[in-house]
């Protein structure tokens, strides 16, 4: 694995799907239409919590043009079942009651009814005429409010507004904390922020007379989807089928369902095919965010700089339904270092706002921008480097993890070491600048997958899996079957399929598409050439064993063959028809967890005193990668964490007026760096491979956007000295803290 | 062959183990492992369907059937994936 020496993979072609996205050609969910099309929208709550005391869609349904309206009444009453998912098990009550409420409105935005009409027109003015009754409930949001005694509560099934707690403890930490020489405690906070993708969800619903339902939308899980809707409205999977389409973004947000099941039911109503798009303004206030939290930390310390006592509490907001990553927080809070003696507290808090989804890495960035924002201040008391208190207490192969299981081979330390060797931190800090450093963690998924590697008869290959592409794994898996059939990469063909003709893969997320998806792509390749082996033999009129194959070719061994000239994949396939008809490889696999990523990051931060405004001027991140497929999509994906990371660190945020209604639904209010905001972000890739996959692959796409949180932070830190324990860092904020006594 | 595992329980089950959070069970495969965790503490219940496992190392989301060794170390965990 690590000493093969590849043809292909490591070298940067142009994306398969490349010339269609630059060209408008792409088609993505809101560009999907078909003749007798309905257009569907959603009438949301106006309260942030409210008991539905009467709907009344008889104004609505009376308008010309509407052709169906319909309620929570229209959404099966699921229990509270269980359906696996890719994340982990989602409760179909909760996903059903969030499609449209049942008996309370728990945020703003909460989907009351929806009505499918001729126009888009129609259905918004159909919207209005739906006269819903509300009795108003006092909203919940934060994780203090949901705690405080006497607080309302969103759901009467729990007693309380926490849903759910889970404990990590080894060795003795008071203790620990009591014999340390020096100890940091400190309390964050970070606010609800959004994936921001660029393109909102959007689907189109088409029914049959025979029940069967097709599903065009954009989606990061089509199995997901179909699965899903499924369940919640009672149908079989079989009659369901799912058609991805291009994905303009997801990072965790385009797993759960939001809009597909509501087009079935009033396409079935209809008996026509209906579109949903949302808004910019519905994306913020009715799709998952993720949560906004506050994160207690306190790290002990001994004078030469080993960390040996840490506790860490977290309070994770849900949003109207149970299920943040407030353990995956807790996980990852100090996954990264080998301290003996820890006990970390994680809580899940069900508060009045939008349910909250994945997003890339969930958990780790909340708990990672605290744990090492205290982990500088620990080294600012010893007077230690940043880099080097890491690595005094960096986790390495053999080490147990804070979540339990000892570490395979990871490269956390040649991660630190790439970093110190970097130029950027190589480079003298300019005066006018703080300079900060931060580490990340992230698990990166396995799960299920399969795919299918398909020969055509000029020696070119198809290969096909149900993987939406959103970090450019049709290119990686291209490179992947270019390399095992020594073919050039573009005449090889990568395929999204739908739910229908691809075999089952779990969602694009997780970091796991190159890992586990890419371990399928392989092995149907190898599948492939094991079968053009055996055409070869029958060609040569040989045994199997009697040929090999080398660098696109089947070659004679000593035997029987060894007088034969060696035969190309272009050879082979023209002969298909005559040595045994077409050639498919395929595979299936479903591989643990790929093994961690870590990174490391290095921020320069220019503030300006007198506004409080700051800029990013140069920023680097490290990353174990374990392999680099192809590099270009690498780096792509270590820049785009990195710029979210900055957006979540600087501006970002969910703002809330006391009603708990969202004030900055849109991006000119919601503040996203854009390119002209950020420096060019310099990468630098580590490989320490991965055993479990051919190539030692890991996965990339997660780590990347943890450790901007704290990275950003400590350059504040260095340039003002002043510690800010609240994001963002807009300039209010930061001129705040600047002028406090 | 059957094997004694070691499992480490998440440190939030012991209010359904009596306090135990680590347990020696003799099982040739997680399938069995997990019988025998629910006999011998029913309270766990639906606990059990939610949990990744962590095999010498290894993490799995779907674990029912790997093989355990005669000295295979075992963490149940919270199931991560990502986004």
């Amino acid at each position: 694995m690590s000493t093969r020496t590849f043809e292909h993979v490591g070298t940067r072609p142009i994306r398969h799907d490349g010339v269609d996205k630059v060209t408008g050609r792409a088609a993505y969910g809101a560009d999907v239409s078909l003749p007798g099309m309905l257009h569907g929208a959603v009438l949301r709550s106006p309260h942030a919590h409210a008991r539905i005391v009467s709907i009344d869609t008889s104004a609505a349904a009376r308008l010309p043009g509407v052709k169906a309206v319909i309620t929570g009444a229209d959404i099966p009453p699921n229990s509270a079942k269980l359906m696996l998912g890719g994340e982990a098990a989602l409760d179909l009550h909760d996903m059903g009651d969030n499609l449209l409420a049942h008996d309370k409105a728990l945020y703003h935005g909460h989907a009351i009814a929806a009505v499918a009409a001729t126009s888009l027109d129609i259905a918004r003015e159909a919207l209005a005429r739906i006269e819903v009754v509300y009795e108003p409930l006092p909203p919940i949001t934060s994780v203090d409010a949901a705690m405080a005694d006497g607080a309302a509560l969103l759901h009467d099934k729990y007693k309380r507004n926490i849903a759910n707690r889970m404990e990590f403890k080894r060795g003795d930490a008071d203790k620990a904390f009591a014999d340390a020489d020096v100890v940091v405690d400190r309390e964050f906070r970070t606010p609800m922020v959004h994936q921001g993708y660029i393109e909102p969800h959007a689907c189109l619903a088409r029914t049959g007379e025979d029940g069967r339902a097709v599903v065009w939308c954009t989606t990061q899980g089509p199995f997901v989807v179909r699965d899903a809707s499924a369940a919640i409205l009672g149908m079989d999977p079989a009659h369901i089928k799912v058609i991805p389409t291009e994905i303009g973004g997801g990072f965790g947000g385009k797993i759960v369902v939001y809009l597909e099941p509501l087009a079935i039911v009033l396409s079935r109503k209809t008996n026509r095919p209906v579109k949903m798009v949302m808004s910019r303004d519905e994306v913020f206030r009715a799709t998952g965010p993720t949560s906004g939290s506050k994160v207690r930390v306190k790290l002990g310390a001994t004078r030469d700089g080993a960390l040996v006592a840490a506790r860490v509490s977290l309070w994770y907001e849900a949003g109207a339904y149970k299920g943040s990553p407030a353990g995956a927080g807790a996980m990852c809070a100090i996954a990264p270092y080998k301290i003996p003696n820890f006990f970390i507290e994680a809580h899940d808090v069900v508060v009045n706002k939008p349910k909250v989804a994945a997003y890339r890495a969930p958990g780790s960035p909340i708990a990672m921008f605290a744990t090492e924002s205290a982990i500088d201040d620990v080294a600012r008391q010893l007077g230690m480097d940043p880099i080097e208190i890491r690595m005094k207490n960096a986790a390495a192969e053999g080490d147990q993890a804070s979540y339990g299981p000892k570490y395979g081979p990871i490269g956390f330390k040649q991660v630190l070491e790439a970093a110190k060797n970097s130029a950027h931190w190589k480079s003298p800090r300019q005066a006018n600048l703080g300079r900060g450093f931060a580490c990340g963690f992230w698990f990166n998924a396995g799960m299920s997958s399969s795919a299918t590697v398909t020969l055509n008869p000029d020696g070119s290959a198809a290969v096909v899996t149900g993987n939406p592409d959103i970090g450019g794994t049709r290119a990686a898996q291209a490179l992947m079957v270019a390399e095992e059939l020594g073919i050039p990469v573009e005449r090889v063909r990568p395929i999204v399929a739908d739910t229908d003709s691809a075999g089952h893969s779990d969602v694009t997320g997780g970091s796991r598409v190159c890992y586990a998806t890419g371990m399928a792509v392989i092995r149907a390749a190898e599948d492939v050439r094991d079968q053009l082996r055996a055409r070869a033999a029958k060609i040569w009129n040989v045994d199997i064993a009697d040929v090999g194959w080398e660098r696109g070719k089947a070659v004679p061994l000593n035997g029987a063959a060894k007088d034969q000239q060696p035969l190309t994949v272009v050879q082979i396939a023209a002969q298909m028809p005559h040595t045994g008809g077409p050639v498919v490889g395929r595979a299936a696999v479903n591989p643990p967890m790929a093994g961690p990523g870590f990174g490391a990051h290095i921020c320069d931060l220019e503030v300006d005193k007198e506004t409080g405004r700051s800029t990013v001027v140069r920023y680097t991140a490290v990353q174990d990668v374990g392999k680099a497929v192809h590099p270009s999509y690498v780096e792509g994906q270590m820049q785009g964490g990195v710029a979210q990371g900055i957006g979540w660190a600087l501006n970002e945020e969910y703002v809330f007026d006391a009603n708990g209604v969202m004030e900055n639904a849109g991006f000119l209010d919601y503040r996203m760096p854009v390119a002209s905001d950020l420096p060019m972000i310099e990468t630098v890739i580590v490989e320490v491979p991965n055993p479990l996959h051919p190539y030692g692959v890991r996965g990339v796409g997660e780590t990347p956007i943890v450790p901007p949180l704290a990275a950003v932070a400590n350059a504040m830190r260095d340039a003002t000295g002043v510690r800010f324990t609240e994001l963002p860092l807009s300039p209010p904020r930061v001129l705040r803290g600047l002028t406090a006594d | 062959m059957t094997a004694v595992a070691i499992v480490h329980l998440p440190s939030g089950w012991t209010r359904f183990t009596d306090g135990i959070d680590e347990i020696a069970i003799d099982a040739p495969r997680v399938r069995e492992l997990f019988v025998a965790l629910a006999e011998r503490f029913p309270a766990l219940g639906e606990q059990l369907d939610q949990i990744a496992v962590a095999i010498d190392g290894h993490i799995y989301h779907h674990a029912r059937y790997e093989p355990l060794r005669s000295d295979s170390d075992v963490y149940l965990l919270p199931p991560v994936a990502g986004g």
